[in-house]
């Protein structure tokens, strides 16, 4: 018998573009291509899979009315309880400290500003990922240096008012410095004068006073020499055939306008510096790969569906908001939702005097009025209408 | 009569203030006296217990609606204070409002048109239903700055606010009766601008000049045994107010000094406050003559067991029962065995009908007190007769079409069973009742997984619905088989576990042949009765089966399914069939052909191929008849086939011993050679470590894969003919890691990901030198459990139990209090008919629910559709 050509096969499943998601025909339109390239598919065979594909489809979907939203909070939240709790070293990199486990959950999902460990994974462009050489100038290039990272020994003379500072030769070398542009760093930052002895440099404070030599001191160590603030710590590893970067400390914004940077593919933990740089959108992405690598790591197997609905309920407004009462639950139109969340008294105090309405269109406001919730079964809205008897809404 | 109640009842709810003509208006009597009964125990008139509050105690009248305790809401009377006091919850926005207006004409400190201009912004705001008060933060902030007064160039005092209720402008106090005339002072356009509804506030209303005094029904006394009778917080709280205030106006009557009378008035802003909220930052929360802090009206609503949370949200309930539970293997899992003493309790009404009227009279002649019988009969008009008390024959003969009888639980009702952390709706269950002997719940061990359910002593709620719409509902909603697959994975939630491993391993692994007699043994215990295949093994006259023939006959006809079993060791060529452990399954038209049952075929929670693919093709009842009988062969096929383990399951050679030794000895020796390496300060550190990290991170991977290779040397003896082996390769219970830390070595005991370091000064004991790093004085344990510990060895096993144990108290907290806000954040949300996700309001979150709008408890390992078994049924390879 014969079967049916490639192309008809494509224009056949292109038909259900309509109907089934994309990834879906995608993935039936390579692997029929894949068994018709083993034996020959006849038409009725195409269209027996076509329409069972297309059932199939049907049966999975969602009902209207389905607690979605309750459901992904259990589902996420239920496996908390078998998470960690402890920082544990990235399995891939010993040297970085990364935050796991329940306690990175909680700071995804309450969208904190600074993330307990930062961490940006850079990858480079072709030219410079090959070569490890170009590499690890790069890492050098980003790390942030002060000088109390190249700096011996610091002494404070307080005879002459003047600050000491001994240099460390070898570090020195290291990060390819020499005293004259350390010195040279210092003038132009803290406008003093610094003079070079050697591996010493002797820093005069503008004023003779003492307590300005000690806030020179603590200014001059932290002083950075080069490097990208933020970025405090580097690691270049080999990843598949290529060499990756690996930072403690993230700068976004920054490290993306580097020409070495491969902008696709970097990527930091710090999802509100996505937000900033990139917007919601990514932000949203950032959320839902953070959640799934959270989760992953710890062998637990949680729908990405569910992780999705969270991360879009954190981005709807169009900025990224907290689960929690500094965002979604504190941003309800629902007083009597909010007041049974937390901070009872405070909201129904406001409610008073903005004279506020709440129409108890969603389920605590209900359940508080003691009636039916508006999910499920108790979604419907149309009642049947008896004989001789008039209808309620 | 059907009963057909209206689906709402509260179309929405309004929030305002209410003002101090309204506050006299709802009063139905002013309280001048501070006392509350007179010596013969009634009620004193104008007291706080006075009989137009309403009543509480049974046998009285309210003296305002006439209705009997219970009846009676209760009703509000005011007292009528001397001097005004603000609200506590509104000082804040009392203190908005004078700083943002004008200390002498009252508007608003901006310029006309700036005003104008916020004026649109907030109409606009409030036409389109948006938050139109959070434009009041940045007028306040740019008015308050303002120095002179645009309107009447009055220059403007500065204004300090005092916590918790007073201010200071310039250096003068002001006093509530200066606040509360400024904000009379301001208009009802520019109180708009400041965040007030002038349709249901006004300012001047934060300040109190008349106070609600609630009715006696909320807060009633209480009369104990002795006698003596005790009062609630708020009406010790009332009677310190109605006295000060008392003393306060006798005071300015008899034209006291003005120091006395400030002081008075302070006193009664106090208690005002207190009333009100008595957690106030800044001021000492009022206490009962005991030292205990009242509780007053704040306090009742705050917090977990507050109002909102305690009683709003989660209510008690009525036909619900709670006990011990135990395992019953022989009950299905859409069953719960109810022992009769809760049956008895638990009631279920039933309307009569033509058809059923004889077996309800029945009950009803049986009583309350013989199973099965009846509790209650309500007639047609609503009257309810208690069956204790009542004659029961004479209402047997009473009754009649249209009556209802609320009778026993009975065999095949349906209840709701609960174990609490509920933390998914499969927490919830509707069960099958089974009223059986014992003073336990009794459920089938498969449902252990959603409910995270033991038998330790574990404790289970029963819940029987009322009505036949909630029973329906809970029959097709919630039924223990439709929650088979869990919306977390989208796989089995349900399913075997422990034993129902083991038990199909033993049955279905290579040389399991079993006798006639042994086969139909089996069989029975399953309740298959039907005829045996062909013998496997036919010779000499005697006929055996294979357990996988036996296994066989519990799978559907035409399942196909080829997958790898969990005992699978994953070498690098798969030998398919010819696997030696059968760790390559196949499964053709419902007969196993190859491989071996274990965890990857129907444990619950794991990738358990068979019962997965049972469930998604076959249906859920296919589904819980399969978990019911695969179940009930195991444990039979365990028992007959023998399975037990020891402690002599853990033995292993004493060459093996020999070889286990000298690795640790080897690990212990390259541990102090680092140490060396870095006491000569040679160790070459990790890039931006020091290198005392280095060398610990170093040292623990050394005594990590010395611990790994003791247990590689255990693994060895320790084959698939031992039954604690058999037991963690096949899934059924524990690891290998067990295993080997039970035979070889227990390895490195570690707090906080680091080895143990706390103790003395640079050493853990004593028993070793300040400052060494070496194995066993950090904890290193070098003995298995089953040769025992050391005593130091125990001593560092107990620290890292300790914190263990730590981090789950901690946990379950926090994740707790995740879940919650997760919840809260969520509830709101679901699909519509249009397929899109959108919360309350009617905003959408999501145009397609997951992107492709499939439920993932219907989606195949998170895919919408399996493409490959859809093209394999086609085409038929």
């Amino acid at each position: 018998m014969a079967g049916v050509s490639p192309d008809t096969i494509k224009a056949e499943v292109r038909k259900l573009d309509e109907m089934v998601s994309e990834a879906v025909v995608k993935e039936l339109e390579g692997s029929l291509l894949r068994v018709s390239k083993a034996g020959a598919i006849t038409r009725e065979e195409l269209s027996k899979i076509i329409e069972g594909v297309k059932q199939a489809y049907v049966n999975a979907m969602v009902e209207p009315g389905e607690a979605v939203g309750t459901v992904a909070a259990q589902s996420i939240g239920e496996p908390g309880t078998q998470m960690t709790l402890r920082t544990f070293h990235y399995a891939g990199v010993a040297e970085l400290n990364v935050t796991l486990g329940l306690p990175r959950l909680i700071e995804i999902i309450d969208a904190r500003r600074v993330p307990s460990a930062a961490l940006t994974t850079i990858y480079l462009k072709e030219k410079y990922a090959r070569s490890k050489e170009k590499a690890r100038t790069f890492a050098q290039k980003i790390e942030l240096t002060t000088v109390e990272d190249v700096v011996l020994q610091t002494e404070t003379d307080l005879i002459n008012v003047v600050l000491g500072l001994t240099l460390d030769r070898s570090r020195m070398q290291r990060r390819e410095l020499t005293p004259s542009k350390v010195a040279s760093a210092i003038k132009e930052a803290l406008k003093v004068d610094a003079l070079i002895e050697g591996y010493k440099l002797r820093i005069k404070p503008t004023t003779q006073s003492l307590s300005e030599l000690r806030r020179l001191a603590a200014k001059v160590r932290a002083l950075p020499l080069h490097g990208v603030k933020g970025i405090n710590r580097v690691v270049v590893k080999m990843e598949g055939n290529e060499y990756v970067v690996y930072t403690e400390g993230s700068n976004f914004s920054e490290i993306l306008t580097m020409p070495e940077v491969d902008q696709t593919r970097t990527v930091t933990n710090n999802i509100h510096e996505i937000e900033d740089v990139l917007g919601v959108e990514a932000a949203r992405n950032a959320i839902i790969n953070e959640a799934v690598e959270t989760l992953d790591e710890q062998g637990l197997d949680v729908d990405i569906r569910h992780i999705m609905l969270v991360a879009d309920m954190m981005t709807t407004r169009g900025t990224m908001k907290q689960v929690g009462r500094h965002g979604v639950s504190g941003e309800k139109t629902s007083v009597l939702a909010r007041a049974s969340f937390e901070i009872t008294t405070k909201h129904l105090l406001d409610a008073c005097i903005h004279g506020e309405t709440d129409r108890l269109d969603g389920i605590i406001e209900n359940i508080i009025a003691g009636q039916p919730i508006p999910l499920g079964t108790g979604s419907v809205e149309l009642t049947m209408r008896r004989e001789g008897e008039g209808g309620h809404k | 009569m059907i009963m057909m109640r209206i689906p709402k009842l509260i179309d929405h709810v309004d929030f305002g203030m209410t003002s101090p003509d309204e506050i006299r208006k709802i009063s139905v009597t002013k309280i001048v006296t501070a006392d509350t009964y007179d010596e013969d125990g009634y009620p004193i008139e104008r007291g706080l217990m006075d009989s137009r509050l309403g009543v509480v105690d049974p046998g009285l009248r309210c003296r305002t609606c006439g209705a009997r305790a219970g009846d009676c809401p209760g009703h509000f009377g005011h007292v009528e204070l001397a001097r005004p006091v603000a609200h506590v919850g509104y000082i804040d926005a009392i203190y908005n409002c004078i700083r943002a207006t004008c200390r002498k004409c009252g508007r608003v400190l901006l310029q006309e048109s700036k005003l104008e201009e916020y004026h649109k912004w907030i109409t606009e705001m409030k036409e389109t239903g948006q938050k139109w008060w959070e434009m009041t933060n940045k007028i306040v902030k740019s008015a308050s700055t303002t120095e002179k007064c645009p309107h009447c160039g009055e220059t403007q005092a500065s204004l300090k606010f005092e916590k918790p209720t007073s201010f200071v402008e310039g250096k003068n106090r002001l006093t509530p009766s200066d606040a509360r005339e400024r904000l009379e002072r301001i208009t009802n356009d520019d109180i708009m601008l400041l965040g007030i509804n002038p349709k249901v506030a006004r300012p001047e209303w934060m300040v109190l000049t008349a106070l609600p005094v609630s009715p006696v029904t909320v807060r009633p006394s209480i009369t104990l045994e002795s006698g003596v009778r005790s009062e609630d917080d708020l009406t010790h709280k009332l009677v310190d107010i109605i006295r000060i205030n008392q003393r306060l106006s006798e005071n300015i009557e008899a034209g006291a000094p003005h120091l006395i009378v400030e002081d008075l008035w302070e006193l009664l802003q106090y208690h005002v406050t207190t009333y009100f909220d008595n957690g106030v930052s800044g001021i000492p929360p009022a206490r009962h003559r005991s030292g205990r802090v009242l509780r007053t009206l704040a306090q009742r609503l705050r917090g977990k067991e507050g109002r909102f949370r305690g009683n709003l949200s989660g209510k008690r309930v009525d036909f619900s029962a709670r006990t011990v539970i135990s395992p019953d293997p022989n009950i299905s899992i859409n069953e719960i065995g109810v022992p009769e003493y809760i049956a008895r309790i638990l009631s279920v009404p039933i309307r009569a009908t033509e058809h059923d009227i004889e077996g309800l009279r029945n009950l009803i002649r049986r009583g309350p007190d013989i199973y099965p019988g009846a509790n209650c009969m309500i007639s047609p008009d609503g009257k309810r007769y208690d069956l204790r008390y009542a004659d029961r024959e004479e209402l047997a003969k009473t009754i009649e079409p249209g009556f209802t009888v609320e009778r026993h639980l009975m065999d095949g009702d349906i209840v709701m069973f609960n174990r609490q952390p509920s933390l998914h709706r499969m927490s919830i269950m509707a069960h099958e009742v089974r009223v059986l002997p014992g003073r336990t719940f009794r459920l089938n061990l498969s449902v252990c997984p959603p409910y995270n359910a033991d038998f330790d002593g574990d404790e289970m709620n029963v819940h029987a619905p009322q009505r036949e719409e909630a029973q329906a509902e809970a029959r097709i909603l919630m039924r223990v088989q439709e929650q088979i697959l869990s919306p977390r994975f989208g796989g089995p939630i349900i399913g075997g576990i422990q034993d129902h491993i083991t038990g199909a391993y033993l049955l279905t692994r290579k040389g399991t042949l079993l006798t006639r007699e042994h086969s139909q043994q089996l069989l029975a215990a399953v309740g298959i009765f039907t005829d045996l295949p062909k013998p496997a093994v036919k010779e000499k006259g005697t006929e055996h089966w294979t357990g996988k023939q036996i296994f066989s006959m519990l799978l559907p006809k035409g399942l196909n399914l080829t997958f790898k079993a969990k005992i699978c060791e994953n070498r690098t060529r798969c030998k398919k069939e010819e696997c030696e452990i059968g760790a390559y399954v196949v499964i053709r038209d419902g007969q196993l052909l190859h491989g071996v049952m274990d965890a990857r075929s129907h444990k619950a929670l794991d990738r358990c191929e068979v019962l997965d693919r049972i469930v998604k093709d076959y249906g859920t009842t296919a589904a819980r008849e399969f978990l019911d009988r695969i179940t009930k062969l195991s444990i039979a096929a365990a028992a007959m086939l023998g399975f037990t383990t020891s402690i002599d399951d853990e033995d292993i050679p004493p060459e093996a011993k020999e070889r286990i030794s000298e690795v640790l000895d080897n690990g212990r020796e390259k541990v102090n050679k680092l140490i060396k390496i870095y006491d000569a300060g040679e160790l070459e550190p990790f890039p931006g470590r020091s290198l005392r990290e280095t060398l610990e991170m170093r040292i623990m991977e050394v005594l990590a894969g010395g611990r790994d290779r003791a247990g590689e040397i255990a693994e060895k003896y320790l084959g698939l003919d031992n039954n604690a082996v058999i037991m963690a390769r096949t899934g059924a219970r524990g690891s290998m890691l067990n295993l080997t830390q039970m035979a070889a070595c227990v390895g490195q005991q570690s707090v906080r990901g680091e080895r143990l370091s706390r103790g003395y000064r640079g050493r853990t004991l004593l028993h070793f030198k300040s400052g060494n790093l070496g194995a066993e004085a950090r904890g290193f344990v070098s003995s298995s459990y089953k040769d025992g510990l050391r005593p130091l060895e125990f001593f560092f096993h107990v620290m890292g139990g300790r914190e263990g144990l730590v981090d789950t108290a901690v946990r379950t907290a926090q994740s707790g209090y995740m879940q919650r806000r997760l919840i809260n954040a969520l509830q709101d949300l679901r699909v519509e008919y249009d397929g899109t996700v959108r919360d309350d309001r009617g905003a959408v979150v999501q145009f397609v629910y997951g992107e492709d709008g499939v439920d993932p408890t219907h989606s195949d390992n998170g895919k919408a559709v399996n493409v490959e078994k859809i093209i394999e049924r086609v085409v038929g390879e």
